[in-house]
């Protein structure tokens, strides 16, 4: 590890301000560099520990997309974001880059459906193979499957 | 010519060029929880796991959306439900880091306390059902179950005493914690420590002497301090791989820094080095627990006023993410308020779910049987992998 301020690194590299205070980054980078970000994080500034992937649906405004990697030593805690724009659900997949992402993608596909392209293994994970809708986009009705109650 | 056929297909079998896919679980005992795994076995060796879960799915993060910061917290224990408290804390530390909320020194201790008292109790159901599991070759299959589940029930005693559960307790609330200790507590769990401390000596008699034990744990579904962190494995798991990794050093939360405890760290990456890490943790736990009853702070136990309705408690836009070392490792809640009652997203991190998604990659090359022992050794509980 050396000294240098991760800030400073990202800049250098993909000229993105990152967002927070150290030892907690946000960066934005756009949806074609995810997976060299990913790499970038992993190789260049150690942050091997990949804590978790998720997605967050903001409606009119689309779903993003957000990981949390960590560097267990220095410490450094990365969390990467990425917005997919309105009904956009193709995300880049980093199973390439952690083993760890193999998993949460397929819980992120189940439950928002993102599709994460190069995925080896896409099916869902928590609910049954067969089931219809991702509930925990905003426009799925809580209680009933097929019509809002609200 | 049926007899030919028929020692043909024994040949067949006999030569280890047969792969057979077999079904265990979802009811398996050993699974702790339904879990299914579908293993393709080339005679005893296990060549490859498909791992099944999502059984016991909720959806607690879409449940999150609809109940408010009042309501939520008594949910969240059922996530975890063999430990309640660390959950419960997550969501609230979350809620409290967006709202910027104070909490009380006295809050801070009670809830350090309990989350420390959870931990033996979690501990407690871990080893006696994982030595249940790897049964006779203990010598006696039930025996340590029934003595670690004896003294599991005189913490949930304790945990009765002080919230009137004995399971999902509603403990921690925004801003603080909703009971206080009732007269006679502190005694109560002192004795109760005492008695707990002089069976884990107990315990480590029985097994670290037991030839079976050692033959089974030793060298037995071994993680590599790379691995680990590639798929985020936490807790006993990664500290049994050589990296001191804990939560409670490296982001203090609820006065953690003001106690003084060792971080347990082996090397070996197998189920015995994840054996021994988590019985140094019952000691630890157990001193931080008496450091937290010793210098327990008096004042309020909450810094809100009781809530008269469950839209009461309001967290302004922002997002947090708050993270605690339960007794399976990192528990994450993920909160995003819009300034309303409910939170606007909510996602849990699981540390069991990220736990037993090493399973694919260290099961393969062992035998049916260690299966099991691997599985104990993870500790997983399937309400906070299916959540």
């Amino acid at each position: 590890m050396d000294a240098v301020d991760p800030r400073v690194r990202v800049r250098e590299r993909f000229a993105l301000e990152p967002a927070g205070e150290p030892p907690r980054l946000t960066v934005e980078p756009p949806r074609e560099r995810w997976i060299e970000l990913a790499r970038f994080a992993q190789r260049d500034l150690g942050c091997r520990y990949f804590s978790f992937l998720t997605a967050v649906d903001w409606k009119e405004h689309g779903l993003e997309v957000l990981y949390r990697v960590e560097n267990l030593l220095a410490p450094l805690a990365l969390t990467v974001r990425v917005k997919l724009g309105p009904g956009e659900t193709h995300c880049p997949s980093l199973t390439s880059v952690y083993r760890g992402a193999d998993w949460m993608e397929r819980e992120c596909y189940d439950l928002f459906g993102v599709v994460f392209d190069g995925h080896p293994d896409l099916r869902r994970i928590l609910l049954a193979q067969d089931w219809e809708g991702h509930p925990l986009r905003k426009d799925y009705p809580v209680d009933m499957p097929h019509a809002p109650y609200r | 010519m049926a007899d030919l056929e028929a020692r043909r297909v024994i040949e067949l079998g006999y030569a280890g060029n047969e792969r057979l896919v077999m079904n265990m679980g979802p009811q398996h005992p050993s699974a702790h929880g339904v879990f299914r795994a579908i293993l393709t076995l080339e005679g005893e060796t296990v060549a490859a796991v498909d791992a099944v879960i999502g059984y016991l799915h909720r959806c607690h993060e879409k449940l999150g959306e609809t109940l408010t910061y009042v309501q939520y917290p008594s949910i969240a224990s059922k996530t975890d439900y063999v430990a309640a408290m660390t959950s419960e804390l997550a969501y609230v530390l979350a809620a409290e880091r967006i709202g910027r909320v104070e909490v009380p020194p006295r809050a801070r201790y009670l809830r350090v306390t309990a989350a420390e008292l959870q931990r033996v109790a979690s501990h407690c159901l871990w080893l006696g059902t994982w030595c249940m599991d790897m049964g006779g070759a203990l010598g006696g299959g039930a025996t340590l179950f029934l003595y670690a589940i004896r003294e599991r029930e005189m913490l949930l005693d304790l945990f009765e005493a002080l919230t009137g559960a004995r399971l999902l307790y509603g403990f921690h609330q925004v801003g603080g914690t909703r009971y206080d200790l009732p007269a006679g507590w502190a005694e109560q769990c002192r004795s109760t420590l005492a008695f707990v401390e002089k069976r884990i000596d107990e315990y480590e008699a029985m097994l670290e002497d037991n030839p079976f034990f050692l033959a089974r744990t030793q060298g037995v579904g071994v993680i590599s301090p790379e691995l680990a962190q590639e798929i985020g494995v936490s807790g006993p798991l990664i500290r049994g791989s050589g990296i001191a990794y804990d939560i409670r050093r490296a982001e203090p939360y609820s006065s953690y820094e003001d106690f003084e405890f060792r971080v347990p760290v082996e090397t070996a990456g197998d189920c015995w080095a994840r054996y021994r890490v988590r019985m140094v943790e019952f000691r630890e736990s157990i001193k931080i627990v008496r450091q937290a009853l010793d210098g327990l702070p008096a004042g309020p136990i909450s810094s809100r006023p009781g809530v008269k309705s469950v839209g009461q408690v309001r967290i302004p836009k922002g997002e947090a993410y708050a993270r605690v070392e339960g007794p399976r490792g990192e528990v994450g809640c993920y909160l995003i308020a819009d300034g309303g009652p409910k939170p606007y997203r909510m996602k849990w991190r699981g540390a069991s779910f990220s736990n037993l998604a090493v399973l694919p990659h260290i099961i393969p090359g062992h035998k049916v049987a260690d299966v099991v022992a691997i599985m104990g050794s993870v500790d997983p509980v399937f309400g906070e992998v299916d959540r």
